[in-house]
């Protein structure tokens, strides 16, 4: 009797909660609202079997629970009745499959008016590619990246000269226009999800996939990876602002092409010990996760790093010099900068090593002011996700300048 | 070969413990070894228990516990996977359910062959030992997520990518070894050992349950065993199996041309068919506990034994609708939601079964039978999110997000567990001669049922706001669209109910301890059930079995309530008076 009244608790409960709780679909942005009808239809259908199967157990339950001297019946079989069912399952089926393959078509097949822009994952950080005025994307091939190309860029493709990027997590769309996303990754798997247009697609290293939408709201979204990439998974977010064409045109203008930065690369010169400091840093991928342009990546920036101070997660303040670089590197979970995850692995440097690296953060980033403190408001240290829109878009070709030799 | 010319192990050559050694730790007699799978099984399963506590803790209250670094969050939340998913679940539906019942339930004195049947459950402990190893390596166990994908699993950015993915592979491959070994020898046994008159359409649903998934596990597992292979190939001599050129931590490494995708065909061509390794000896057992404790035969027994089939032979063919976003060829996604959703009919008529066999029962509701009808509510749930995520269309918002989550646990998790428990609750008293407490079990039930609902029915919704899953925090700098504060509060209530279900474990295991020394006597047949291992001559059952001669079975296992009997059940040894009605097997 307790457990039939409990059952009917639980379905009426579990009906109920599915109408009065908060927790549904947030608001669609994109064209995918024939996705939210599939999902749609097959909670009906679903819905309407649960109650009906759960409702009939729970009233076999109490109307034949044991009583003194009651016998069951004895009904080995009822072919009828079994084939009955098998048929009016086999219709609910195909109820929710028809349609749902039919939207899958969809989404398989990309519109012809369709923009193409590429998506670069990495560990853990989202970077992007426009095609520029040939409307070509250019070839690359991963074993071409390296400190002066990060998208690695086949240098002899003329389609990649006028190819816009966007180094930073932080992409713009327009409203209304078809894109179709190239996905591509240069390490593990990731994941293109932005909850608010329902789609999403992995990024695999070694291939390229693709999916479409079409923004239909303008506005600002998160971008989430959501395949397991490691340590940093949930740290991993960007940021897709969908603009009007008008506003979004202006944003792809003042993005740097790929010939741009090319010629903005000159090289700087250091003492022969921070060249080797500099050597350690990119062998051991430091720049993987800090970048020398005041953009956040995963790990705080090391634009003006050393002498400066620096707030740490438990509140205290520490002034960066030779045993804090040194602490940080060796047991990076000791002390975590305020804002952000504590997800960098230990590195264990020789003496020499730590020395040139420690020589070459002070003269890369002690001696001179940065090139520019204008921080957009959205890159504060607390944001470890949204890049500096600002930083990235006026000193793109800082960066390299700084990197390049 | 003729029949006739299998000896039905009338005098089987039985190698009799000489000494507390041979008899209850290199024993060959199978009753020992299914405890010895389920002790081990057991053990291991708490410490994934624990393992889910500290990610519940971590997600329901992040920032609170600084011990839990991301590190430990991520091996934490890959542990608990790969030891429920293999540890406990395989190693217990089949290593201890199969190993006790396939001889006694088909009238046999033993397995076909006991000395590789105890040489596997050697081996299977091996494989856990191995496993528990990770925490002591170097670098701690692997944070890759129980799918082990590569190139993740065998990078730098991943924690264990060193020395735990190695001991990780390395235990799944020694596992594989032992399940092969135990695997051959259920086979063996259900096919050459059965007793006069147990015909294939006399054996009870769980027998077939048990006799699909073991085929199943043996064209199943050699796809992991060389996955594993290959991964530790590729991580340790620098072959490219898995692996394309990439460039990790900003360095270049030495791979190329290899192909992450090649895992996941092979992970997933062994995952399908493993939620039915674990899902179809649990359908099995299930299906006889409603029977015994509603006094009702199975409703449509030979349609269930069809349905058991099917679904084996369709869970080879499903296998990519775990990868509809995976980056695949898109034209697959039309024939694998096809065929996942084709697999839904079986199911259907699998649970219509059961609950049509409660209509005009008798229903006792024994702790067996709460947790036997537990488990069709909780499989109904998990069966119809299935359906959700097998349309392909319908999985593209929910995949990787917490829905899915929700969706496996229901359908995989709880629903399997909860038969467990109902069924070590059916056996105990055969097993140790002596009942369970009830009260305990009343407790045990109540809360195991109603708090794993409170658990995983919300966490759906979860998914449908975008919550991303294996996620270590959602909120980074401020609230996110997908994570409004309502939702946290949510997490926090889905931990601290997660607590509770977790604590009650340990009551279970209390009960089991104490009803072992001064648990009611149970007597040959409490429950009055039918099948041949209520029919043993000693309760527990002693080396052998049976006495002097093997019994004879005149029916199948569901003669409950035959109009004209004077009991409500006749055991399959009974043979045919001239009772009306009786089924015609």
């Amino acid at each position: 009797m307790a457990l039939a009244i409990v059952l009917l608790i639980v379905i009426i409960g579990s009906v109920a909660f599915n109408w009065l709780s908060p927790w549904w679909f947030t608001d669609i942005a994109s064209n995918w609202g024939n996705i939210d009808t599939t999902v749609f239809i097959t909670f009906w259908v679903c819905g309407i079997v649960f109650v009906a199967v759960c409702l009939f157990m729970t009233y076999c339950v109490w109307k034949f629970r044991h009583k003194e001297g009651s016998r069951a019946d004895y009904e080995p079989e009822n072919s009828r009745l079994e084939w009955w069912l098998t048929v009016v399952t086999t219709i609910g089926v195909v109820a929710m499959l028809a349609p749902g393959l039919v939207v899958w078509d969809d989404y398989v097949n990309v519109p012809p008016d369709a923009q193409e822009f590429e998506v670069l994952a990495k560990q853990w950080t989202w970077a992007f590619r426009f095609p520029g005025e040939d409307g070509k994307l250019g070839t690359v091939d991963t074993t071409n990246i390296g400190m002066d190309n990060p998208f690695g860029m086949n240098m002899d493709d003329p389609n990649g000269a006028d190819d816009v990027l966007v180094p930073a997590s932080r992409v713009h769309l327009p409203k209304d226009q078809p894109v179709k996303v190239w996905l591509r990754s240069i390490d593990v798997l990731h994941d293109f999800f932005v909850p608010e247009f329902r789609a999403k697609m992995d990024a695999v290293p070694g291939m390229v996939t693709y999916f479409w939408f079409e923004p239909t709201k303008v506005g600002e979204y998160e971008i989430l990876c959501a395949e397991l990439c490691g340590v940093g998974h949930f740290s991993m977010r960007g940021r897709v602002q969908i603009d009007t064409q008008e506003d979004f045109d202006a944003w792809l203008d003042a993005q740097p092409t790929w010939a741009e930065m090319q010629a903005g690369i000159t090289p700087k010169s250091y003492s022969a010990m921070a060249m080797r400091g500099r050597d350690v840093a990119e062998t051991n991928g430091c720049f993987a996760c800090h970048t020398l342009d005041g953009s956040v990546v995963v790990g705080p920036t090391w634009q003006g790093l050393w002498g400066s101070t620096r707030t740490m997660t438990d509140g205290s303040e520490v002034v960066v010099d030779d045993a804090y670089i040194d602490e940080s590197v060796r047991n990076p979970a000791v002390k975590v900068v305020e804002g952000f995850a504590p997800v960098m692995i230990p590195y264990d440097l020789s003496e020499e090593d730590m020395q040139a690296l420690i020589e070459y953060l002070r003269e890369e980033t002690g001696a001179e002011e940065p090139m520019s403190a204008d921080r957009g408001e959205d890159a504060a240290p607390a944001d470890a996700v949204a890049l500096n829109e600002a930083a990235a878009s006026n000193q793109g070709l800082a960066v390299l300048n700084a990197q390049g030799g | 070969m003729a029949q006739a010319e299998i000896p039905y192990q009338e005098d089987m050559a039985l190698h009799h413990p000489h000494s507390w050694v041979t008899k209850y730790w290199f024993s060959q007699d199978h009753k020992v070894i299914a405890v010895q799978y389920g002790i081990t099984a057991m053990s291991v399963g708490l410490v994934a228990l624990v393992l889910s506590w500290i990610m519940r803790l971590q997600i329901g209250f992040p920032g609170t516990f600084d011990w839990i670094t991301p590190e430990l969050y991520y091996q934490s939340i890959t542990m608990h996977g790969m030891i429920m998913v293999i540890y406990l679940l395989t190693a217990f539906l089949l290593g201890s359910f199969g190993n006790y019942l396939v001889p006694l339930m088909l009238g046999a004195r033993d397995m076909v062959f006991p000395f590789v049947n105890m040489i596997s459950y050697h081996v299977y402990l091996l494989s856990v030992i191995i496993l528990m190893a990770s925490y002591f390596v170097p670098g701690g166990p692997t944070g890759a997520g129980w799918t082990l994908y590569p190139p993740q699993a065998i990078l730098t950015g991943t924690p264990g990518a060193d020395w735990g993915i190695l001991t990780m592979l390395l235990s799944l491959a020694v596992f594989i070894v032992a399940f092969t070994m135990g695997g051959l020898n259920y086979i063996t046994t259900i096919l050459q050992a059965r007793t006069r008159g147990m015909t294939l359409m006399r054996m009870p649903l769980s027998i077939w349950g048990i006799l699909m998934a073991t085929v199943l596990g043996l064209l199943a597992f050699p796809a992991l065993f060389v996955s594993a292979v290959m991964m530790i190939l590729d991580q340790l001599i620098g072959t490219s199996f898995f692996m394309p050129s990439v460039v990790s931590m900003g360095q270049q490494l030495d791979y190329s041309g290899g192909s992450p995708l090649l895992f996941q065909h092979l992970f997933w061509f062994f995952g399908h068919p493993e939620v039915y390794i674990v899902a179809l000896p649990a359908f099995g057992v299930v299906s006889d506990l409603l029977s015994v404790h509603s006094r009702k035969n199975i409703f449509g027994y030979r349609m269930m034994v069809w349905a058991i089939v099917a679904i084996g032979v369709l869970s080879f063919v499903v296998w990519a609708h775990h990868m509809y976003v995976s980056g695949m060829h898109p034209y697959f996604g039309f024939f694998f939601a096809t065929t996942t959703l084709v697999i839904a009919v079986p199911t259907a008529i699998k649970v219509y079964n059961w609950t049509i066999t409660l209509w005009r029962a008798n229903i006792r509701l024994t702790v067996p039978m709460l947790f036997a009808i537990a488990f069709v509510i909780t499989f109904v749930v998990g069966g119809l999110t299935g359906l959700f995520l097998g349309n392909v269309i319908v999985d593209v918002p929910l995949s990787d997000t917490y829905f899915v989550v929700a969706h496996f646990h229901m359908v995989m998790g709880v629903a399997p567990i909860l038969v467990i428990f109902g069924a070590i609750y059916h056996w105990y008293p055969k097993i140790t001669g002596r009942m369970l407490n009830d009260t305990l079990g009343q407790w045990h039930f109540w809360v195991t049922f109603i708090g794993t609902y409170v658990i995983y029915y919300p966490m759906h919704y979860l998914g449908f706001v975008g919550v991303p899953r294996r996620y270590y925090e959602n909120e980074i700098g401020g609230a996110s669209a997908f994570y409004p504060e309502s939702a946290a509060l949510l997490n926090e209530t889905i931990t601290i109910a997660a607590l509770v279900v977790g604590a009650f474990q340990f009551v279970f295991i209390y009960n089991m301890v104490v009803s072992y020394f001064r648990g009611k006597p149970a007597g040959d047949n409490p429950w009055g059930a039918t099948s041949l291992e209520w029919r043993t001559p000693q309760t527990p059952p002693i080396h052998g079995n049976w006495g002097d001669k093997l019994p004879t079975v005149h029916r199948w296992a569901y003669d409950f309530s035959v109009p004209g009997a004077k009991e409500d059940f006749i055991p399959q040894d009974v043979p045919h008076d001239d009772e009306h009605g009786a089924h015609r097997t």
